[in-house]
């Protein structure tokens, strides 16, 4: 690892992941500022690249690098030179050729910023901003900075020399076999400290766990009333093939977290969802928008996060990682 | 006075101690107060990290000498994100940025222990800039050290330290030396 491009939650290590909630919480302070934007990466370019969907990450990766004064140009699949039958590789070594020094990459296969790191000549970084079902880091750094700021907030600091999140209980409930958030999740989470259960029916858990620091149930009931924080995931109906479960109906009955089931949580227990939620399926209206719930801040919180990320690489001067 | 210098310096003299430095902060105290007819819009600035302690404690000491029982806001600055030399030498903060009150309108004394190149300063100014449009900016430091590169003068000064460049000046709150920076293979 370069340690110049951030393709998994792996090439950040424990210390690279504290390091970035470190620095994005002086970022949220930035964002709270009557002009929210600071000089740091004056001069430097970056280009979210998304060959796949995406509302959040997207504008989050771009309102991120303005803050940050970057200049910000974004290519999107639909309306570039792929379309008159460009190469990927082309088109990035395009894009490399008149200068920039970061792309954010979004692609529906897994490894393409891998691809991309590989096919660069000159010193860009890139930032894997979501590859197919492998991992999606930036989205694990933001769960973790709002989960461990929610819980600073409600049970006080850590004692020092104990990792931030060391003996919460993380259940993550739902499609793990077409997330790359639960991948990138459960590393990121159990760097810090935290233990994992997957929940979810034995047709949407990947092929094989073997060697995953987790444990699998497929009792959500169970699993509720002892975990500190239920983490529940998108049905990705768009990357499945086949009929993995009979109906949308019996999977919310087995694994969504409805108001009622919602009362199996302890007191103390967070809720959380990378979005886009859909509602009545994952996750019931009450729940979604009650107290437990962290849906609102994971989104203000991937400003602040991505900001330190695109900082660290780009302007720090420090290599990230151990 | 050898706690205050550590690592990779070596002590040649102390130039103020607990006394010397405890007196200059009184004095500048009145000299804000003076100049500002008292702590009315008053915010003191400490710049990270150097600068929070002597602004905490230059705050204390303007509070008690007004005699007014009025309190003066303090705050904290990392100006990391502002350096002109990003990209040159790793730059990182050291804190969250804390400046507990609006500054329109506020006269803000930035302070902070040595001043140098005048180039934190320069950082510092475009900060407050991002941050509201005070009335006044002025600047508190416990020593100038000489050796300016950007046009920036301090309006308060505990004590003019002529110095070399290659020699380093620790200050804190027990008082201020000058020091030798130590080569990595020194004795």
């Amino acid at each position: 690892m370069s340690g110049r491009h951030l393709l998994g939650v792996g090439d950040l290590g424990p210390e690279g992941i504290c390091e970035v909630l470190r620095l994005a919480e002086t970022f949220e302070e930035v964002g709270r500022r009557p002009i929210p934007k600071v000089p740091a990466l004056r001069g430097k370019t970056v280009v979210p690249a998304f060959f796949e969907d995406s509302t959040r990450t997207r504008f989050s990766f771009e309102l991120a690098a303005k803050r940050l004064s970057a200049d910000v140009s974004t290519l999107s699949s639909s309306s570039s030179s792929l379309n008159k039958g460009e190469s990927l590789r082309d088109t990035v070594l395009t894009i490399e050729a008149m200068g920039v020094d970061a792309f954010v990459v979004r692609h529906s296969c897994a490894g393409v910023p891998a691809q991309v790191a590989g096919w660069l000549s000159g010193d860009a970084s890139v930032l894997n901003a979501g590859d197919g079902a492998h991992e999606h880091p930036t989205q694990a750094l933001l769960d973790c900075y709002t989960l461990v700021r929610e819980r600073r907030a409600r049970f006080g600091a850590v004692a020092s020399g104990t990792t931030p999140l060391a003996g919460v209980q993380v259940a993550i409930v739902g499609d793990i076999r077409h997330s790359r958030v639960a991948r990138s999740c459960l590393l990121a989470f159990t760097a810090l400290g935290a233990s994992v259960t997957l929940v979810a029916p034995p047709t949407l858990l990947p092929p094989s766990l073997e060697g995953w620091p987790v444990e699998v149930s497929h009792d959500l009931s169970a699993v509720l009333a002892k975990c500190d924080v239920a983490y529940l995931l998108r049905l990705q109906n768009e990357r499945m093939d086949g009929q993995l479960f009979p109906s949308t109906r019996e999977y919310t009955a087995n694994y969504g977290l409805t108001a009622r089931r919602a009362q199996l949580l302890g007191p103390s227990a967070l809720v959380m969802h990378p979005g886009p939620v859909r509602r009545g399926v994952e996750l019931d209206y009450e729940v979604a928008d009650g107290p437990a719930s962290l849906v609102t801040s994971q989104v203000a919180s991937g400003v602040a996060v991505r900001m330190a990320v695109l900082y660290l690489l780009l302007g720090s001067g420090a290599p990230i990682g151990a | 006075m050898g706690p205050l210098a550590e690592g990779k310096l070596r002590e040649r003299a102390v130039v103020m101690d607990v006394g010397d430095l405890h007196r200059a902060t009184w004095r500048i105290a009145h000299e804000i107060l003076e100049r500002n007819r008292g702590t009315e819009g008053l915010v003191l600035v400490g710049l990270q990290c150097g600068g929070v302690w002597f602004a905490k404690e230059l705050g204390k000491v303007v509070e008690q000498a007004s005699g007014s029982g009025a309190t003066v806001p303090i705050g904290a600055l990392d100006v990391a994100y502002y350096r002109d030399d990003i990209g040159l030498r790793p730059v990182m903060p050291v804190a969250v940025t804390d400046v507990p009150v609006p500054l329109d309108g506020a006269v803000v004394v930035l302070c902070d222990d040595v001043l140098f190149t005048g180039r934190t300063v320069r950082a510092a100014l475009n900060a407050l800039v991002d941050m509201g449009r005070p009335a006044a900016v002025q600047l508190a430091v416990v020593v100038d050290r000489g050796h300016r590169e950007l046009p920036i003068r301090p309006d308060y000064v505990g004590k003019n330290l002529p110095t070399r460049r290659d020699e380093t000046v620790v200050v804190g709150p027990e008082g201020v030396a000058i020091c030798d920076v130590l080569s990595e293979a020194g004795p």
